[in-house]
């Protein structure tokens, strides 16, 4: 396996085309929902989810989980950033 | 959650539906996934009790459904069924041939709140494409709607049905599906339930086909990272591990024919002696919960040995029913796509003998059946 190209910081991750983000009354959890495809994001998958909506940066997005958690942001950047990345290459996000 | 009668975690929700708005189809592939008896036009359900279905398998926990068929465009209803499951918040795909529809109608399909659709194809070759269809000038139609789906915005899937006729050009294929800007395609070796049963000389490749063809999907699945999603479906017949079926019997999924059977899969109608309910009777959460064809391969008391005492009976849920009825007589064996099944290697035989025979003419999916030569018909029992 070759590993996935290094992320822009700056580039604007957004849901991709025929991918809904969706609330599971039945299951009492968010889903994504893509083609041929159903991912149950956990608590940090969602959260940056959440943010990834076409217009703000990743740089903004682990600036702001990094204030809202209080948390390293060189943890945070390599979360979001490993995610965003692997989202990309199946085709979930867009950026 | 205690007690030795019901060991079992609760029955969770399906995750998907397959609804079959028709068996109508204006082409004839030799390894059509509707029942050998096609059911009629005059017995499908009508626009009210699908919307009530679809209200049903929302509620239900259902979160995708899929308008399939036959041909699901030839049902004029059908941009009111897509614009109600937008609206109670089921995802959406159309299962189509692409040969039906003009920009305009696909055009409203979107208007009304498709999430996707998916395409398939026979072949990047032209006339083999129109053999397998047996439809003149196929692939010129399916390649002006893949245009359209992409000029209108929808998202795109490329299914191609691999088999013996096409295995050497699995690798165009999906040169084809990243031309034609899907985001993924499925390279799905054909599966050999009802009509490709009856046709499985006809459509099978060898050992050394799949080998290769599944070299240069690998190949180009390391090629394409990142610009498309490839799917994979491996041939049973020359696998050693079964498949998960539909992710488990009565686990996820739930196919529901024209005339309103609510199915496990939708070959399950091969299973002698399984009785279907209908949604014109029943709740669907009423079948999904307790109709007997449900519960008669749900979890895994059912199983016999060698899965019942296996490390992987919660995996691939004791594989196929319908591929072991199909190989071995009974469908409550192990799905003989395992090595460990006393079947394997008779199924292993059978594709290699099919194989190496020169190929039969098709057995063409129509409402009124050919004549089916007499070999033929005893080797699908």
């Amino acid at each position: 396996m070759t590993a996935p190209a290094p992320l822009k910081s700056a580039i604007r991750p957004g849901l991709a085309p025929g991918v809904r983000l969706s609330f599971d009354k039945a299951r009492d959890c968010w889903v994504v929902l893509a083609p041929e495809r159903v991912l149950v994001p956990d608590e940090t998958a969602l959260e940056i989810l959440q943010r990834c909506n076409g217009s703000r940066p990743v740089d903004e997005i682990v600036d702001e989980l990094a204030s809202v958690y209080n948390a390293d942001r060189g943890e945070i950047a390599q979360d979001v950033e490993d995610m965003v990345s692997d989202l990309i290459a199946k085709r979930i996000l867009v950026g | 959650m205690s007690g030795a009668a019901n060991p079992t975690p609760p029955l969770a929700p399906p995750l998907a539906a397959l609804l079959e708005l028709t068996h109508r189809c204006p082409l004839q592939c030799p390894y059509c996934s509707n029942p050998i008896e096609l059911e009629r036009a005059k017995g499908e359900l009508s626009t009210d009790e699908w919307r009530r279905v679809l209200d049903e398998a929302a509620e239900l926990g259902v979160l995708q459904v899929h308008f399939s068929g036959g041909e699901p465009t030839v049902r004029r209803d059908l941009p009111e069924l897509v614009a109600h499951a937008r609206r109670i918040g089921l995802y959406s795909n159309l299962i189509t041939s692409g040969v039906t529809l003009d920009r305009a109608r696909l055009a409203v399909l979107a208007q009304a709140g498709l999430d996707h659709a998916q395409l398939s194809i026979q072949d990047v070759d032209h006339q083999t494409a129109a053999h397998i269809a047996n439809h003149p000038g196929v692939q010129g139609k399916k390649l002006a709607f893949a245009r359209w789906v992409r000029e209108i915005g929808l998202p795109l899937t490329i299914n191609a049905v691999v088999n013996r006729h096409n295995v050497t050009r699995v690798e165009r294929m999906i040169d084809l599906a990243v031309e034609l800007g899907a985001v993924r395609v499925e390279v799905a070796h054909v599966q050999y339930y009802g009509w490709a049963l009856r046709n499985r000389a006809a459509l099978m490749p060898t050992l050394e086909q799949v080998q290769e063809a599944t070299q240069r999907v690998e190949a180009a699945r390391a090629r394409l990272r990142g610009q498309i999603v490839i799917d994979y479906v491996v041939p049973d017949y020359y696998a050693r591990q079964p498949k998960s079926c539909m992710g488990g019997w009565g686990r996820q999924f739930l196919n529901i024919t024209p005339s309103g059977e609510v199915l496990p899969c939708h070959a399950a109608q091969t299973i002698p002696g399984l009785v279907f309910d209908s949604v014109r009777h029943k709740p669907l959460a009423e079948i999904w919960t307790s109709s007997a064809a449900f519960e008669a391969y749900r979890g895994t008391d059912w199983m016999p040995e060698p899965c019942r005492s296996c490390d992987q009976r919660e995996v691939d849920w004791g594989g196929c029913r319908c591929q072991a009825l199909a190989i071995t007589g009974s469908a409550a064996a192990a799905d003989p796509a395992c090595a460990l099944s006393p079947a394997h290697q008779e199924m292993r035989s059978l594709a290699e003998a099919a194989s190496a025979a020169p190929a039969p003419d098709f057995v063409y999916r129509r409402v009124t059946p050919q004549e089916i030569p007499a070999k033929v018909a005893a080797a699908t029992r």
